[in-house]
C-alpha cells in the first residue's frame, strides 16, 4: 500500500534515546554555570559551539523516509503516492494509452480509491464533472487526457471552467522521446508542448522531467488551482517518464507538503474608502455575481447586506444570497443606486450599462443604466488572472473605488468599516430604507406568481409550470439544483426558497453549451456523499454534445433527476438567425421546421427518455400534457431515492 | 336585437373571427396562430404570447391592451430588442391576424388559486 506520509521524519524512537545519552555529555549544567568559579567563566570559548546530539544526528542519520525510490519501482506509483497526499476523491476521465502507465498505478498500487477513476466517455464530460463537483463539494477532482486528441476534446469544458474560476487539476499525457516511443499512433498523438492549446485558459501548467520534478509540479499545481482566482491547471506527463523506474540520482524522493495558501484580501485602506461610501449613500445597491463559494460566504453577505439594508441584486454566476431574503432585489434597483457594490462581477460594463441588438451590422445600442454621479466600487479577484487572447474579461468599465481580493476573504473587514462607517444619524434613514425594500419585495414575489400563472395550462407545457411541479414534489427534500442548461425564465430562482449556497451553482461561466449535463453528475456526485437530492434542469441541445456522460452517472450510480426543458431547438441561435431575417427584411426560411434551418432539433424528434433508458436510467416521456408531470415527477423521485438516476422528457415553451 | 346581436357575436368569436374596429377586418384567431407561428414570434413571445425575462423583457402580449393600430404600429418601426417586421414580410391582414390570436388568449387564474404557487413562500 502506498505511503502516505509526506514529510521527512527524524527516526523519533533513536532521537529521543540519543538525546537522552547526549544531553548529559553536550548540555550546559545550569547547576554547574550559577557556581562556576571565575577561571572557568574566563575559559575561552570556540568560535563554533559543537552540535549538539539533536543537530549530529539530523546531520548525519539516514532519515527514516517511506521508501519512495527503490530499484525497478515504477514512476507512476511513486506518482500515485504524490496525488495521494492532497484531498482527490475521484478521477472522471476517458482511457487514453499516453497516460496508461498512471492509469494501472492509480487502480492497481492506488487500489482506486482517492482517487477513484470514475469512466467518462468524452474528455469534455471528465472536466465538466468536475466542475460541477467542486462548485457543491468545495474540491478540486483530478481529470486525465490523451494529451492531443482527448484535450482537443476538453477544451471547451476547460475553458468554462476558467471563466467560472473553478479548479481543475489536469493531467495530459504525452510522449516525448521521439527517438524511442512507438511509431503510428503513439507518435500522431504526441506533441512537443500539449499544454500549449489550453494555456490561454489554464492559470498555470507545467512538464515535469523526473519523477521528484512531478511531486513538485503536482503539489505547487494543487496550490495553485485551488488559491483564489482559483482556476483548471495542467501538467504534461511524458509517458517514458511514467512508464519507466523512478530514478531518483542518488538523492531520495521527497513530496513536498501541500500547505493552503490564504486568499488574497482587499486592500484596508480601499475598503475603507468603500465603507466610507456606502455607509452614506442613500441608496446603496449590492451586486454579487461569482462572489459567494460557501455557506460562510453567504452568511457575511447577509450580514453586511442587513447593516445597510442594502439591497442585493442575484447575477447568474452563483445563488450569492438567499431567494427569500427580504433584500433579495431584480436588476432594476440598479436605476436608482447612488453607490453600487459589485462584488466578483463577470460583467460590471454590462451590469451598469445595456447593450441592444438592434443593428444590422452588429453594432448595436448601448445605454447607460445608472444615474450620472453614481460611485461603484468594485471586489474582485479576475484580475489577478487577466490573459489577453480569450475576452471573458469583457468591456472595460471604470470604478471608483477598484478593489483586488477574494470576495469572501475581504467581507470580514468590510464588514467591521461599515459598521465604523455609519454615522448615528444615519441609523433612522437606514431601518426606514430597508422597510420600504421589504415591502418591495413582498409585492414583487406576488407579481412573479401571478407571472407564473399565464399560461398554466399550456401544451407545450409553460417552463413555469414545469419548474413548480419539479418543485412540489422535492420541496421536502434537501435538495440541490446541480445545473440549469438553456433558459427557463429564472423560475427556480424566482420562485423557490433557496438559502443555502448548495441549492443552487450558479451557470458554465464560459457558456459553452454541454455543460449542463456533465456538471449535473458532477453535482450530484458532491450531493451523494452529503445525502442529498439532486435535480437539473436539463436542456435538450445541452445533452446531445456528450451525451455519454448519462452512461458515467448510471454505472457509478450516481443518483439525479433530470427534468428536461424540451424545446426542440439551439434556442438562442432560433432568435438569432430571425433577428437577422428581420434586420435584412426577408421571412426566415424554416424547411420543415418550426425555427430557421440549422437551428432546430426536431424532424425527427429525439426520444431522450430511450436513450437515458439505454444507458441505466429510469426515463419517462415525451410529456406534452401538464396534468400528467406532477405523477410523473413524483415517480421519478422514488426512483432517484432508490439510488438510480432518472430523467424525464418534457416538452416546453421556448424560455 | 339585443339577443340576435349577443348571438351574432358569439358565433363569431366560436368561429375564431373578431370584429377588429380600427381595421374594418374581421381578422382570424385560427389563421392568426398559424401566421404567430410562421413569422417566428413564437420564438421571443412563447406560442401563448405569455414572454419571458430572457427574450421579450417579461412582457406578456397575450391579451395586449394595445389597439391594433398601436400594435401594428409597433411592430413596424419597433427598433428595440425586438426586431421589426415590415408589411412585405408580414402583410396587414396577417398582422391583424395575429392581433386576434393575441386577443383570443385565456386569462390566467389567479395565482391564489393554484396551489403550486400559492403555497410557496
Amino acid at each position: 500500500m502506498p505511503n502516505t506520509d509526506s514529510s521527512v521524519k527524524l527516526n523519533r524512537r533513536k532521537f529521543l534515546a540519543a538525546a537522552a545519552v547526549a544531553g548529559a555529555a553536550g548540555a550546559v549544567d545550569p547547576a554547574r554555570a550559577a557556581t562556576t568559579g571565575t577561571s572557568e567563566a574566563q575559559a575561552r570559548l570556540p568560535s563554533a559551539i559543537p552540535p549538539n546530539a539533536r543537530v549530529a544526528i539530523a546531520e548525519t542519520d539516514v532519515p527514516d523516509v517511506p521508501p519512495y525510490s527503490g530499484e525497478g519501482r515504477p514512476a507512476s506509483d511513486f506518482m500515485v503516492d504524490v496525488i495521494k497526499t492532497v484531498d482527490i476523491k475521484y478521477a472522471p476521465a476517458n482511457p487514453a494509452s499516453s497516460y496508461r502507465a498512471l492509469h494501472e498505478s492509480l487502480i492497481d498500487y492506488g487500489g482506486n480509491t482517492m482517487p477513484e477513476y470514475l469512466t467518462c466517455m468524452h474528455e469534455e464530460s471528465g472536466v465538466g464533472i468536475a466542475h460541477g463537483y467542486y462548485k457543491i463539494a468545495g474540491k478540486p477532482l483530478l481529470t486525465l487526457c490523451h494529451g492531443t486528441v482527448g484535450l482537443q476534446h476538453a477544451t471547451m469544458a476547460v475553458y468554462n471552467a476558467f471563466c467560472d474560476r473553478v479548479p481543475v487539476i489536469m493531467i495530459n499525457g504525452n510522449d516525448l522521446d521521439a527517438a524511442y516511443r512507438p511509431p503510428g499512433v503513439p507518435t500522431i498523438h504526441s506533441a512537443q508542448d500539449i499544454n500549449a492549446i489550453i494555456r490561454d485558459f489554464t492559470k498555470w501548467d507545467d512538464t515535469p522531467v523526473s519523477a521528484q520534478a512531478f511531486a513538485q509540479s503536482f503539489v505547487r499545481a494543487y496550490k495553485i488551482a485551488t488559491t483564489p482566482p482559483c482556476a483548471p491547471v495542467a501538467l504534461s506527463l511524458d509517458d517514458g517518464l511514467a512508464q519507466g523506474p523512478v530514478r531518483d540520482f542518488g538523492q531520495p524522493l521527497y513530496i513536498p507538503e501541500y500547505v493552503p495558501e490564504a486568499p488574497p484580501q482587499g486592500d484596508s485602506s480601499a475598503v475603507r474608502e468603500a465603507a466610507r461610501l456606502l455607509a452614506n449613500a442613500e441608496h446603496p445597491v449590492i451586486v454579487a455575481d461569482r462572489a459567494i463559494n460557501t455557506q460562510k460566504g453567504m452568511e457575511l453577505l447577509v450580514e453586511l447586506a442587513e447593516v445597510l439594508q442594502a439591497p442585493v441584486v442575484r447575477q447568474r454566476a452563483r445563488l450569492n444570497f438567499p431567494t427569500t431574503h427580504y433584500l433579495s432585489r431584480p436588476e432594476s434597483v440598479i436605476r436608482q443606486a447612488d453607490v453600487i457594490l459589485g462584488l466578483e462581477l463577470s460583467d460590471y460594463w454590462a451590469t451598469v450599462n445595456s447593450f441592444t441588438d438592434n443593428n444590422a451590422q452588429g453594432v448595436g445600442t448601448n445605454q447607460r443604466r445608472v444615474k450620472p454621479g453614481t460611485k461603484l466600487i468594485s471586489i474582485s479577484a479576475s484580475g489577478l488572472i487577466t490573459k489577453s487572447n480569450y475576452q471573458n474579461f469583457e468591456r472595460f468599465q471604470s470604478v471608483d473605488v477598484p478593489i483586488s481580493g477574494d470576495v469572501e476573504a475581504t467581507l470580514p473587514a468590510l464588514i467591521e468599516a461599515v459598521k465604523s462607517a455609519i454615522p448615528a444619524d444615519r441609523k433612522t434613514a437606514i431601518a426606514k430604507r430597508g422597510e420600504a425594500v421589504r415591502a418591495d419585495h413582498e409585492k414583487g414575489r406576488d407579481a412573479t406568481k401571478q407571472m407564473a400563472a399565464i399560461a398554466w395550462e399550456a401544451s407545450p407545457i409553460s417552463t413555469a409550470r414545469m419548474v413548480m411541479e419539479l418543485y412540489g414534489q422535492i420541496k421536502d427534500l434537501d435538495w440541490s439544483l446541480v445545473a440549469q442548461s438553456g433558459n427557463v425564465s429564472g423560475w427556480p430562482l424566482r420562485l423557490w426558497p433557496m438559502e443555502k449556497y448548495y441549492k443552487w451553482t450558479g451557470t458554465s461561466g464560459g457558456y459553452g453549451v454541454g455543460y449542463g449535463l456533465p456538471a449535473s453528475v458532477g453535482g450530484a456526485l458532491a450531493n451523494r456523499d452529503e445525502g442529498r437530492f439532486s435535480v437539473s434542469i436539463q436542456s435538450d441541445g445541452d445533452l446531445m454534445y456528450a451525451p455519454g456522460a448519462l452512461w458515467t452517472a448510471a454505472r457509478h450510480k450516481i443518483p439525479l433527476l433530470a427534468v428536461m426543458h424540451n424545446n426542440r431547438g439551439y434556442h438562442q441561435e432560433v432568435m438569432h438567425v430571425q433577428r437577422l431575417a428581420n434586420f435584412r427584411d426577408r421571412p426566415a426560411n424554416k424547411g420543415s421546421d418550426l425555427g430557421p434551418i440549422g437551428t432546430s432539433i426536431m424532424n425527427p424528434d429525439i426520444e431522450y427518455h430511450k436513450l437515458a433508458e439505454s444507458v441505466g436510467w429510469w426515463a419517462k416521456g415525451p410529456i406534452k400534457d401538464p396534468a400528467e408531470l406532477g405523477p410523473a415527477i413524483k415517480e421519478a423521485v422514488a426512483v432517484v431515492k432508490s439510488g438510480q438516476p432518472a430523467l424525464l422528457n418534457v416538452w416546453t415553451q421556448p424560455r | 336585437m339585443r339577443k340576435i346581436s349577443s348571438h351574432i357575436v358569439g358565433a363569431t368569436l366560436a368561429a375564431g373571427l373578431l370584429a377588429i374596429p380600427t381595421a374594418g377586418i374581421a381578422a382570424s384567431a385560427e389563421n392568426g396562430r398559424t401566421a404567430f407561428i410562421q413569422h417566428g414570434c413564437w420564438e421571443c413571445h412563447g406560442f401563448e404570447g405569455q414572454g419571458s425575462t430572457a427574450t421579450s423583457g417579461g412582457k406578456v402580449i397575450a391579451d395586449t391592451k394595445l389597439p391594433l393600430d398601436a400594435f401594428t404600429s409597433f411592430v413596424r418601426n419597433t427598433n428595440g430588442a425586438m426586431p421589426s417586421f415590415s408589411a412585405k414580410v408580414v402583410p396587414d391582414a396577417e398582422l391583424a391576424d395575429i392581433y386576434a390570436y393575441l386577443q383570443s388568449r385565456p386569462q390566467p387564474k389567479p395565482a391564489k388559486d393554484i396551489a403550486l404557487l400559492s403555497e410557496v413562500p
